[in-house]
């Protein structure tokens, strides 16, 4: 018989609200969580606002124990990934443990840790390094708390893809699934909005200068100058779709239909980019045609060049204003391998009520960047089907293919 | 049939501590000689342990560029010399697959953090700015924060279009990344993969985290033979460095070519302990069920493993934790099978020892040869197995079982065996 990864609980932490609800409401508000950097001072700096989890306390929501352990990143996983099981009302202790898994993205690990203990070694010595560096930092420290926590003892992964890396977690989890685990808690958050996280992040020459919040990330727009970093993300609870009914799962919120990951070709080379091919070859692997997806939740870098090629990538698979668009994450700032989990939660949060969140702050798209951008406000739709697109720095390119499940 | 589809080695390439390049380190291991010494690449001299398994790696003399070398951190470097080195190997040219059939799967623990620490160092004028300067950030910054890069590099030194991933669960990171590497061609998503792992940790944070918690090896008046996987005497696992890229193909392509075949990769499989981040419990239950899991994906009996290759860190818990993973999956047959632990040698290389420790299964099927633990003159009682001391030994090797253990939790096992006709 053959196995279907749906979607049953979801956690989100996320700038414009904590919480899944919390940030559903928020966003189809078109309220943003983007405003001026409020960790450090960041006034030397050529990046000053960005989207920031502000209301977010560790205490109140990651085990006391944990919290000096681990890097805000992993708090804010660990926090995504028990809202998310709680979400699908999903006990792991009723779950056999080798057929629960956890795989999640991670674009850059636990940075802000990292620069706290790399400042005492270079200020101090080696002897003032904390023993809790070397399980903090690394890219796997969120996967292995979760796993810990939840006593999940299947296979667990961590993907790294920049900023499509949190597909390729989805997708990993939807291959564990077909072959035999369970239950498997996926998705990406990243926090590396820190002195040393920031200016790494401003050096590729991505981020927006802008000191409006509101103006500062507008993608496909012609006013567009790159892009607003963020913190936070998502994690999803996926399963076995007969399990999930066998157990009467609360609510499940969509099947994972298709997917698929390509690369872009070599810089210099002039040929199309790679990302067209991602969303049709995530179309077949759903059985769909173009005209069955009723909105795209864009990459929408924010970057002129880079939204030309998503724009025509766009066009070129579902036609001339042949899907509406949308990109929440101008609300948010881009979360890197938490963004995309973010946009898979929203697109489910979309199927489930018939709505699709609009784009914050763009007001005249580009020349070639003409999509049917939900801009505005929300618009309500017959959404059965969604798909979610993300690139990641250097040539990855994915989407993802969600369906409502009846 | 997409569940037909097997996946064969025709190409390998490594970087290792004591020579570069896959001659070289077959040369090391078959001698038994150790490549473990006094850190080279910083002043160690404030730490707790100074010993290194470092590789002796020129980037001009192997062949990159000048702007290969200004973008690319010392473990990227390693990375894309071993594809470029395993592709030459393969004899598969550039055109003959369709670039979007080609994949990427690279593993590694730490990713840039050479490369991250230093500009860091700058960027804070020696640790005294918190807030740290823009103005002195370089351009390729961003390609060290984020590890993604180095599958980057191996997808355009190869010309892939295809799926392109980089694997970070850690120590067990090399296994993983080959395992994801064969999934891509098991699933029919790729027909050809360059898949395995680098890391370059010989840095000073990297070495102060393992330092802060006593996980290297002290014994820095003796480091040639500081690495003793099994040994009654071993205090800590060496930090070593490297990297292993296989050229990974669907095997009737492989076979069509004409391709020579080291080996089949048959089973792979993962469990996490859900115990703790860097503890193991002693009875080694879940690498135990990594390794049913992996055999019975890979259709092998515990009677058909001819050789064992381990984890082997030399850290006092590793050790005795896989000897009982070893005997609780393969009951008898764990008495009778050689292990061994190439780290003994070239040191522990994070999450790049896993494809380093697959290089050398492929290599000992190939030759038919057992690569030894050195160091071992006294055996930890309790680690009672035949784990090949000092000497490397000539035996029939049909079936081998590599198996890898991390920070998170994480056990994965891998089967390899010679390949066979249909």
């Amino acid at each position: 018989m053959s196995r279907h990864a749906v979607i049953t609980g979801i956690g989100v932490t996320a700038p414009n609200g904590l919480g899944t609800e919390a940030y559903w409401a928020a966003t189809l508000e078109g309220r943003s969580g983007i405003g001026p950097i409020s960790r450090f001072d960041p006034a030397g700096y050529p990046v000053r606002v960005a989207g920031e989890v502000s209301d977010f306390t560790a205490a109140e929501h990651v085990p006391s124990r944990l919290i000096p352990q681990t890097d805000n990143w992993t708090h804010l996983g660990l926090t995504a990934a028990a809202w998310a099981l709680d979400d699908a009302g999903a006990d792991p202790a009723a779950f056999p443990e080798y057929e629960m898994a956890v795989v999640t993205a991670s674009s850059s690990g636990g940075t802000e840790f990292g620069q706290r203990e790399i400042e005492r070694l270079w200020t101090k010595g080696p002897s003032w390094v904390g023993a809790y560096q070397s399980i903090a930092w690394f890219y796997a420290a969120t996967t292995g708390q979760i796993s810990i926590r939840h006593g999940m003892r299947g296979s667990c992964g961590v993907v790294c893809a920049e900023q499509a890396g949190a597909l390729d977690a989805v997708g990993q989890a939807r291959q564990l699934i077909r072959t035999g685990t369970r239950l498997v808690v996926t998705g990406g958050a990243d926090a590396s909005l820190c002195p040393y996280g920031l200016t790494a992040q401003y050096s590729s020459g991505r981020l927006s200068q802008g000191d409006d919040p509101g103006r500062a990330y507008l993608p496909f727009d012609v006013g567009a100058a790159g892009y607003v970093p963020g913190e936070g993300g998502a994690m999803l609870v996926v399963e076995n779709a007969a399990d999930a009914h066998a157990r009467a799962a609360p609510v499940i919120y969509g099947e994972i239909a298709g997917y698929a990951a390509t690369f872009d070709p070599r810089p210099g080379s002039g040929r199309e980019p790679g990302l067209r091919r991602a969303m049709e070859l995530a179309l077949a692997d759903a059985g769909l045609a173009a005209g069955g997806v009723d909105v795209v939740f864009a990459d929408a870098a924010g970057v002129p060049e880079l939204d030309l090629q998503e724009a025509t990538a766009i066009r070129a698979v579902f036609g001339p204003d042949g899907v509406p668009v949308t990109a929440p994450k101008t609300m948010t700032g881009r979360l890197y391998a938490g963004g995309a989990a973010l946009d898979l939660a929203g697109a489910l949060l979309a199927i489930r009520d018939g709505v699709i969140p609009p784009t914050a702050g763009v007001t005249e798209l580009a020349p070639g960047c003409d999509l049917d951008l939900v801009r505005g406000a929300a618009r309500e739709a017959r959404v059965g089907t969604a798909m979610v697109v993300a690139r990641g720095y250097g040539g990855f390119n994915a989407a993802i293919v969600v369906t409502k499940t009846d | 049939m997409v569940n037909d589809r097997r996946v064969v080695i025709t190409g390998i390439g490594v970087t290792a501590p004591g020579g570069i390049g896959t001659k070289a380190f077959w040369e090391l291991l078959t001698a038994g000689r150790t490549a473990t010494r006094t850190i080279t690449l910083f002043d160690a001299s404030g730490f707790r342990s100074r010993i290194g398994a470092e590789c002796d790696f020129d980037p001009v003399a192997e062949g990159l560029s000048p702007q290969e070398i200004r973008r690319m951190d010392r473990a990227a470097q390693f990375g894309v010399v071993c594809a470029r080195e395993a592709l030459a190997d393969s004899g598969l040219e550039e055109g003959a697959v369709p670039p979007e059939r080609i994949g990427v799967s690279i593993g590694s623990a730490v990713g840039c953090t050479m490369g991250l620490e230093q500009e860091y160092v700058v960027l804070s004028d020696g640790g005294r700015r918190w807030l740290v300067d823009p103005a002195y950030a370089v351009r390729h910054l961003y390609g060290y924060m984020v590890p993604s890069t180095m599958a980057c590099e191996v997808a355009w030194a190869a010309g892939a279009e295809g799926p392109v991933s980089l694997i970070s669960t850690g120590c067990t990171a090399g296994l993983d990344a080959v395992g994801n590497g064969c999934q891509l061609i098991w699933t029919g998503r790729a027909d050809v993969v360059i898949a395995g792992a680098t890391d370059a940790p010989l840095s000073p944070i990297t070495a102060a985290c393992f330092d802060a918690i006593k996980a290297t090896s002290p014994n820095n008046d003796d480091p040639a033979h500081a690495s003793r996987p099994f040994d009654a005497d071993r205090d800590g696992f060496v930090l070593g460095e490297g990297a292993a890229v296989f050229v990974l193909e669907e095997r009737e392509a492989a076979r069509r070519r004409g391709a020579h075949i080291y080996a089949e990769i048959v089973g792979f499989a993962g469990r996490s302990n859900a115990y703790h981040m860097t503890g193991l419990k002693p009875d080694g239950r879940e690498m135990a069920e990594a390794i049913r899991q992996a055999m019975h994906l890979g259709r092998v009996d515990a009677a058909d493993i001819d050789y064992i290759n381990a984890h082997g860190s030399g850290t006092k818990q590793n050790d005795r934790h896989e000897t009982a993973a070893f005997k609780r999956a393969l009951g008898r047959r764990a008495y009778e099978v050689p292990v061994s632990s190439i780290k003994s040698m070239i040191g522990h290389s994070l999450g790049a020892i896993g494809a380093i420790e697959v290089a050398a299964c492929a290599l000992a099927i190939e030759h038919q040869v057992v690569p030894p633990t050195a160091n071992l003159h006294t055996r930890d009682p309790e680690c009672d197995l035949d784990y090949v001391p000092l000497t490397a030994r000539e035996h029939p090797i049909d079936s081998v079982l590599s198996v890898g253990s991390g920070f998170g939790g994480f056990q994965t096992a891998m089967v390899i065996v010679r390949d066979r006709a249909a």
